[in-house]
């Protein structure tokens, strides 16, 4: 993957002007639990940028915050050159940032067909339709009555980008894809990134499997206790560097705890 | 430094934790001197000044019950009048067969604590809003079958035998002694519950139930430990009622609006806290003296006061006094106290 | 016969409880809201049609048309304002701001109206004509009138749910309204459509029950909440139907009670409630399987 204009640029703002969304110095506190602190980030347009880590890193927050589902103590949200980070998170949707959430959160008593129907409500106009999700996952369309309680792991996991497709997002947002799924069926799923990327889309993902990460991200970004550890091309990245960076290695050269 | 940032950045020999202020035995004290200046009150004030403490009594209990129920095991009921209800037909009941009334006050408030148990099973599963109506209907419920009865006065209700070898002045302040005392108890009876380990957990419920629950607190026992005592509380103010009204009647004693003035009183005095009431209760009064003359106009400023309260004051008027005095009347608390070895010494409040 | 007679009747009746009753579920399946002035707006809804028509002397059946979509429009902008901040505080608030507003609006009432009770006048044959099924069954055509209507504005609300937009986003909110947020919905509006529903529906009920019965400040809390809540508990949460058949068990119950003795009419419907509370706490009607 080559890369994206203004990635290798130091930071600056013409680089920045580049971005297509931008995290700057994010402070975000659980309570009085400090869960990011000062995080920095920049996504390009056409990316696939995963954030990995071990649990309680911060990833999803850092993407539920991007999202708009918490409010950051100090820092800044930036999409496509705008502040959106006091927008509420239906106006992000609206701009174009759409996430699907960890645990894939459908609309229980909703059929297949009106959970994507939903997500479509509030769209952008782009080329995702729903009759084009139900070209890209042929089993959606005989189901389409049915309760999303009678879907697979993988069915749902697929339903609910496919409900996120359909608002024709800039930036998709993916918590934790691979929750709960089969490696073979996470695969799969993964498989149709480069489908959802060639419709002009940006993916930012958070995920638990460092080896999945790194198989489809075209620039990771690991986090350790809030702060951030790594970040590059998985090309320029070595396996020992990912490991110090996601357990916490560091200085000591003792474990800590992950 | 908040509490957290403080307790992580020393050591634990710098902490200890200790129960309640210095000022806790003047506190004490005052408490003392205000129960005996008001149980002198019948020799020197006049009776129509004892029947609205009597009155003030009845709503304090009531309101100190409700904040019980809803500050600290987070259940909202809008039934408390049922109890209120039976314990003036304990009385009524007990009365009739001869007992004199006052000796049957006890009575009431623990028949009222037992009617509690089979009542807390019919309701307690529910969800907070169904709780709320469940009560309710509970109360109406109650209210019609006792209605039924006429031996106890059926719809229209009866006089209160068993009162007429009384002086009026005598009875006056029996009456009153009987508010006093009932009061009095109620409080002391709620000051020990908070400050046991019933207090921990039904603070922890305040606080977090979710938490409370996870850490293996017994939330279940501790709710149903509150629902009877609640019971009992609204039980006795109902019997007290009884008392100072001379008669029965269904529609006075079942009636909803008990409820909302333990409510209201509560919320706009400071839910959570045990001194909220008292002050909720003094507010209470002084506007239903204002406005006695104007009928409903009390219970709808006493109302909507609650609203705003509920929506922009959470703590109450007592929130108010608490944040800017730092005082506690009934020390239920805890206080953590730094000690360092340059000789430092503070303390933060945990509670 | 009389007791076929008695049946029927609480058949019938069963559907305006129907109708009072799907307001408050609505709320309570979608916001989690335990509306407790819930009764006392359909009795506002009440007055505000006698006071309507006094000043203007329409027709009765068009003071529906006016006082249903004011009340729908006071549902939302009471649901965006005072409802969504207590909301945003605790349930606990809920409860104590909309027990806050019952007892201001009944003490209102009972302030500026007095509390002798009101009928609105139809002045129609409509109120006071019957139809007979033989010689022992006697049937009020407004009863049958507004039972009508009960099943018409339930199936027309059980179709907006289920076929219309907002009827998937209400749905969607209710189920999981942060996921609907991510799809780009605004819960607050979404809730304050819903509760634009419950009070035109309340309103509706209310107007009805002011020509088929009496009102007076309390009829809000005495009868209308407390049969509202039986309703919906006996039929289960989530249903609209089910909230029909609740309205018709208590209804019938009642009618029953009341052949044992007159007075035990409303006895006998909380009996009935208290026992379905115990023996089948979510109703007679479960809600479709959720994932």
């Amino acid at each position: 993957m080559s890369e994206p204009e203004g990635r290798g640029d130091a930071w600056t703002e013409e680089a920045s002007g580049k971005a297509l969304l931008e995290v700057r110095d994010l402070v975000v506190h659980h309570g009085q639990l400090r869960a990011l602190n000062a995080i920095s980030l920049r996504v390009f347009p056409g990316e696939v940028y995963a954030i990995i880590g071990a649990n309680g890193a911060g990833k999803s927050t850092l993407l539920r915050t991007i999202a708009g589902l918490h409010h950051p103590t100090t820092g800044s949200v930036v999409f496509d050159g705008k502040d959106v980070t006091k927008l509420r998170p239906e106006r992000r949707a609206t701009q174009g940032i759409v996430m699907v959430p960890e645990g894939r959160r459908l609309f229980g008593s909703l059929s297949v067909e009106e959970n994507l129907q939903v997500g479509a409500t509030y769209a952008r106009p782009g080329p995702w339709t729903i009759e084009r999700v139900y070209e890209m996952f042929g089993w959606m369309r005989e189901r389409r009555n049915q309760l999303t309680a009678q879907l697979s792991g993988g069915e749902q996991q697929t339903l609910a980008i496919g409900r996120a497709l359909v608002a024709n997002p800039r930036a998709l947002l993916l918590d934790e894809l691979s929750l709960g799924l089969a490696p073979v069926v996470v695969q799969r799923i993964y498989g149709m990134l480069p489908q959802i990327l060639a419709t002009g889309l940006t993916v930012l993902l958070v995920e638990q499997d460092v080896s999945q990460a790194l198989r489809v991200a075209s620039h990771i970004h690991c986090l350790l206790e809030g702060r951030s550890t790594l970040e590059g091309r998985p090309a320029d990245v070595t396996a020992d560097q990912v490991e110090a960076a996601y357990f916490g290695l560091a200085d000591t050269g003792e474990r800590s705890e992950p | 430094m908040s509490l957290a940032a403080e307790t992580t950045a020393r050591p634990a020999e710098e902490f200890r934790v200790t129960r309640s202020r210095r000022n806790v035995a003047w506190t004490g004290a005052a408490a003392l001197i205000v129960v005996v200046v008001l149980a002198l009150f019948p020799y020197y004030v006049n009776s129509g000044t004892t029947s609205i403490m009597v009155q003030a009594f009845t709503v304090l209990t009531m309101a100190s019950m409700w904040n019980l129920l809803a500050g600290y095991a987070g259940l909202v009921s809008v039934g408390q009048q049922a109890f209120v209800g039976l314990g003036a037909y304990f009385v009524l009941i007990l009365a009739l067969h001869g007992t004199s009334p006052f000796a049957a006050l006890p009575v009431a408030a623990i028949g009222c604590g037992v009617v509690a148990l089979p009542l807390w099973w019919l309701v307690s599963r529910l969800r907070s809003g169904y709780f709320a109506i469940a009560t309710w209907v509970l109360a109406a419920t109650i209210m019609l079958i006792i209605e039924k009865f006429s031996s106890i006065g059926g719809g229209t209700g009866m006089p209160l035998p068993g009162l007429s070898g009384f002086s009026p002045a005598l009875l006056t302040a029996y009456t009153y002694w009987a508010g006093l005392a009932v009061t009095v108890l109620a409080l002391a009876a709620i000051y020990l519950l908070l400050r046991g380990r019933l207090g921990l957990v039904l603070t922890a419920i305040r606080d977090d139930e979710v938490a409370a629950r996870s850490s293996g607190a017994r939330v279940g026992l501790a709710r149903l430990l509150v629902f009877v005592v609640a019971g009992a509380g609204c039980g006795a103010a109902g019997a007290v009622l009884a008392i100072s009204q001379l008669q029965v009647q269904p529609g006075a004693v079942f009636s909803v609006q008990w409820t909302a003035e333990m409510a209201f009183a509560t919320i706009i005095g400071g839910l959570g806290t045990i001194e909220g009431p008292i002050l909720g209760t003094v507010v209470y009064m002084v506007l239903q003296q204002t406005l006695a003359s104007y009928n409903a106009w009390y219970l709808i400023i006493l109302g909507l006061v609650a609203i705003l309260v509920a929506l922009f004051a959470r703590r109450g008027l007592w929130g108010l006094v608490d944040e800017h005095l730092n005082v506690r009347l009934f020390p239920v608390g805890f206080w953590l106290r730094i000690t360092g070895t340059a000789g430092r010494s503070g303390a933060m409040k945990a509670d | 016969m009389a007791w076929v007679n008695a049946i029927i009747q609480g058949v019938l009746t069963g559907g305006l409880y129907a109708l009072f009753a799907c307001g408050l579920s609505l709320m309570f399946g979608v916001m989690k809201v335990v509306n407790l002035a819930h009764g006392d707006l359909a009795v506002v809804a009440g007055y505000v049609a006698i006071g309507v028509i006094a000043v203007t002397h329409i027709p009765v059946l068009w003071s529906f048309l006016i006082v249903v979509p004011v009340m729908a429009l006071l549902g939302y902008v009471l649901q965006r304002t005072i409802i969504q901040s207590a909301l945003d505080r605790s349930v606990l608030t809920t409860l104590i701001v909309t027990f806050g507003l019952s007892v201001v609006i009944e003490n209102g009432l009972l302030q500026f109206f007095t509390a002798n009770s009101r009928a609105i006048g139809t002045g129609l044959a409509l109120v006071s004509g019957s139809f007979r099924l033989g010689s022992h069954i006697q049937i009020g055509y407004l009863l049958v009138v507004v039972f009508a209507v009960a099943v018409v504005v339930l199936l027309g609300l059980q179709y907006f749910l289920s076929a219309s937009k907002y009827g998937r986003l209400i749905r969607a909110v209710a189920d999981d309204k942060e996921a609907a947020q991510l799809a780009g919905a605004d819960y607050r509006h979404v809730f304050g459509i819903a509760a634009a529903l419950a009070f035109g529906t309340v309103a509706l009920a209310g107007i009805a029950y002011g020509m088929y019965s009496q009102l007076s400040p309390t009829t809000g809390t005495d009868t209308i909440l407390l049969f509202a809540f039986a309703a919906v508990v006996i039929g289960g949460l989530g249903s609209l139907w089910g909230t029909l058949l609740g309205g018709v068990v208590l209804g019938v119950a009642q009618q029953i009670g009341a052949q044992i003795n007159i007075s035990d009419e409303v006895l006998a419907g909380y009996i009935v409630f208290l026992a379905v509370l115990v023996l089948r706490p979510q109703g007679l009607i479960t809600r479709r399987a959720q994932s």
